[in-house]
């Protein structure tokens, strides 16, 4: 009994806090757009009885999904999500592999001290952050300021409000996902795996390739998986980084849902986002569950 | 069938495979060798043996690559190996905690090394199986390191370091992480191994029954130096410091102020810094219970024989080479069957003469050493003593040494008891007698008054 109560506990947490929002997020989409509040149909009417049931079932199509086929504007945005998220996360393991690497070599009295400093940006609100990039970027900002004095640039630069500001907003806000999974795949490796290597015949940098990467790979799987998918249902850093030609689903959804208040198309855009993710999300948990067994 | 004795180190016209010339190796301010000297020899089978921190590791990874030499040079086959990486050099090293790649199969890490050599397909096959066969493992040349045994893991380790036919093999505590039963059995794989690839063995140890069993010679080591360098019978037998006598095996120490004894009519056939082979006592004792029995021993020449060679053949065979540092007699006091006690009334036995009596404790007769260097008159010595080397008896025995006490410990090993019997003064001494008899009939209980008794020559007399 006490055993089905602690398995119990996760699938309840998961039933009221993942499918039943899901499926209202479902229905939604499959309903029509209403001036009403909420502005959708149809409703269910209780009071209505079995005949409610059937109007309601009976107004539910899938109208919106088809809808997002005749604009090429939602699958572009897909499109563009998957590119720039997928950019974002190679880049993300380019700079934070090296970091998670020096971090595992370091002496072991700093790596809590590194650690603490990786996990450090959390402490501030996310927004607040994705502003002060806002400030560093802009035409009049930090970084434009210091590369005139250095004389490196001559006029300013324009990196806020294109992609190239929204993949520096990414590749930032997801640096910490990369960085600790990789590390502790690192930090677990046998120093002396690399002393054999070179005993028998590798140079240390076929040593690495050898030995560090396949033995980090999946630090290297799990860090990619946690920074690609929030980061293609990402809306806050383009929205705000972005400009006004940087296309991510994340912002469609937005102004979809907030600015057309067209709640069953925005809905609909959620869903096939979600069906996009579960591909990504399948294999993540693959790669999870090998890492368990290979340790077991 | 003649057996040619293995020791390239007597033969001056033998090069070793490795020289450490005056090696000091530092960290910061920490000595971790200090100017180390040692010559090892082609196919042979050297073991470092220390306890930990002694430098022995280090000493072996200097060997290896992985740590660079502070002063002095290491050379392997006449070429200093100081400028060369660890990938590069002929040596292969077996890690302590195995260091298997866990992403390859058992296949693919003892190919590993080959393939970094550039070998073509055929030829990596070909000697992978070799291996695979060599330490029985082609069953299992699919697992990974993680789906085999701790036994099997450590052979997929030998296999891999001895796969690319290195000339020296490092070995780092092979065994540390194996049972007692599994390791002495491994411990004559390795022996086998060793003997059939006739590769150059370096193990790194702190046990010093490995090191005796597997070892061709030892190398003692203590905070940076090697204490003394020579067969494990030597070591054991012949110890050259308190240090090592106490390191290897169990060991008695009585201290005492030598006194040197009236020399022989007739003079020893030999002088004697070094104990040596003196006729056999009658009747023939049982052998006594070496580690482990070395293949390497061979018959000594008795007088005649020596007599023989120096009058008449040494014009044609050349002048005897000196013995090996050669071993003292089996001891009548090692001898497992407790004799009759003799009955006062019998005649005083003969006492070698010469050597020297050790006055250790005041109203105690002197222990005799006949085997004791009569130079070291008057100085504080010690008197080492194996504890298998002693008898115990209730009845006072007739022997040249004699020592009265009472039984505190008995520790039962099954084949032989370790008796801890504390003398009149206090001193712990331990005795160590075969139990050749059931349990229930043994002779000797705890608080009984016993007499540990040993020979003029059981001890070997160490200066303090």
């Amino acid at each position: 009994m006490r055993r089905f109560t602690l398995i119990a506990i996760p699938y309840i947490w998961l039933l009221c806090l993942f499918l039943i929002p899901f499926l209202i997020v479902l229905k939604i989409s499959l309903s029509d757009i209403a001036l009403a509040r909420p502005p959708y149909t149809p409703q269910l009417d209780f009071s209505a009885g079995w005949e409610g049931f059937k109007a309601f079932f009976g107004g539910l199509d899938f109208e919106n999904y088809v809808f997002l086929t005749t604009d090429d504007l939602y699958w572009k945005a897909y499109l563009s999500s998957l590119k720039i998220a997928m950019v974002s996360t190679v880049v993300t393991l380019l700079v934070g592999y090296p970091i998670a690497y020096s971090m595992a070599r370091a002496a072991p009295e700093w790596r809590p001290t590194l650690l603490m400093l990786v996990i450090l940006p959390f402490w501030t609100s996310f927004l607040i952050r994705v502003y002060a990039w806002m400030g560093i970027l802009s035409s009049e900002g930090v970084l434009n300021q210091f590369l005139l004095a250095l004389g490196i640039i001559s006029e300013p630069l324009t990196i806020l409000n294109t992609n190239w500001a929204v993949y520096i907003g990414i590749v930032y806000t997801y640096l910490p996902f990369m960085i600790l999974p990789v590390y502790s795949a690192l930090e677990k490796m046998d120093g002396s795996l690399l002393e054999a290597a070179e005993d028998l015949g590798c140079s240390q940098i076929s040593a690495f390739w050898l030995v560090t990467v396949p033995l980090s790979k999946n630090g290297i799987i799990a860090g990619c998986f946690l920074v690609f998918i929030p980061a293609i249902g990402e809306f806050v850093i383009p929205s705000l980084l972005g400009g006004s030609r940087t296309l991510m689903i994340g912002k469609i959804l937005w102004e979809e849902f907030f600015s057309n208040r067209d709640w069953p198309v925005a809905s609909a855009v959620a869903i096939i986002l979600l069906l996009i993710l579960i591909i990504p999300i399948i294999l993540f948990q693959r790669n999870e569950q090998k890492a368990r067994e290979a340790e077991g | 069938m003649a057996q040619t004795v293995f020791a390239p180190w007597t033969d001056p016209n033998e090069k070793p495979l490795i020289q450490f010339k005056g090696v000091t190796k530092r960290f910061g301010d920490f000595t971790a060798i200090d100017n180390l000297t040692l010559d090892i020899y082609a196919k042979e089978f050297f073991a470092l043996l220390g306890p930990s921190g002694c430098g022995k590791t280090t000493l072996m990874r200097m060997l290896a690559g992985f740590e660079a030499v502070t002063e002095g040079s290491i050379l392997l086959a006449g070429q200093d190996i100081a400028p060369i990486p660890p990938n590069k050099r002929a040596v292969n090293m077996m890690f302590q905690s195995y260091a298997l790649f866990p992403h390859l199969s058992i296949w693919e890490n003892i190919a590993f090394g080959l393939k970094r050599e550039g070998k073509s397909k055929g030829e990596i096959e070909t000697r992978v199986s070799e291996m695979l066969k060599l330490t029985r493992l082609e069953k299992f040349k699919n697992r990974k390191p993680h789906q085999i045994s701790g036994g099997q893991r450590q052979r997929v380790a030998l296999a891999r370091s001895l796969a690319k036919a290195p000339k020296l093999l490092l070995l780092d505590e092979p065994l540390g992480a194996l049972d007692k039963k599994l390791r002495q059995e491994t411990q004559f794989e390795l022996m086998d191994i060793q003997e059939k690839t006739g590769t150059t063995f370096v193990i790194v140890t702190h046990d010093q029954e490995e090191a005796m069993t597997v070892a061709s010679r030892v190398a003692v080591m203590d905070e940076g130096r090697i204490v003394q360098v020579a067969t494990p019978e030597v070591i054991y037998e012949a110890p050259n410091s308190r240090y090592v006598a106490d390191f290897i095996g169990d060991v008695n120490l009585l201290e005492g102020t030598a006194k040197a004894r009236p020399e022989a009519t007739k003079p020893q056939p030999e002088p004697k810094p070094e104990p040596t082979v003196e006729p056999e006592p009658a009747p023939a004792p049982a052998p006594v219970p070496q580690p482990v029995a070395k293949a390497d021993r061979v018959p000594q020449p008795n007088a005649l024989g020596e007599w023989l060679h120096d009058k008449l053949f040494s014009p044609i065979l050349g002048p005897r080479p000196e013995p090996l540092k050669s071993l003292p007699p089996p001891e009548p006091t090692a001898e497992p069957v407790i004799q009759p006690a003799l009955t006062p009334t019998q005649k005083p036995i003969e006492i070698l003469p010469g050597g020297i009596e050790i006055s250790w404790a005041e109203g105690q007769p002197g222990l005799i050493a006949a085997n004791g260097d009569r130079s070291l008159d008057g100085k504080t010595v010690a008197l080492a003593l194996r504890p298998e080397k002693m008898r115990i008896s209730i009845e006072k025995p007739n022997a040249p040494n004699m020592l009265k006490g009472k039984v505190i410990d008995i520790a039962y090993l099954g084949n032989v008891s370790t008796y801890h019997v504390e003398l009149a003064d206090g001193t712990m001494i331990k005795a160590q007698m075969a139990n050749t008899r059931r349990i229930a009939r043994r002779e000797i209980t705890w608080e009984d008054t016993v007499w540990v008794s040993f020979s003029e020559t059981a001890g070997v007399v160490l200066e303090a």
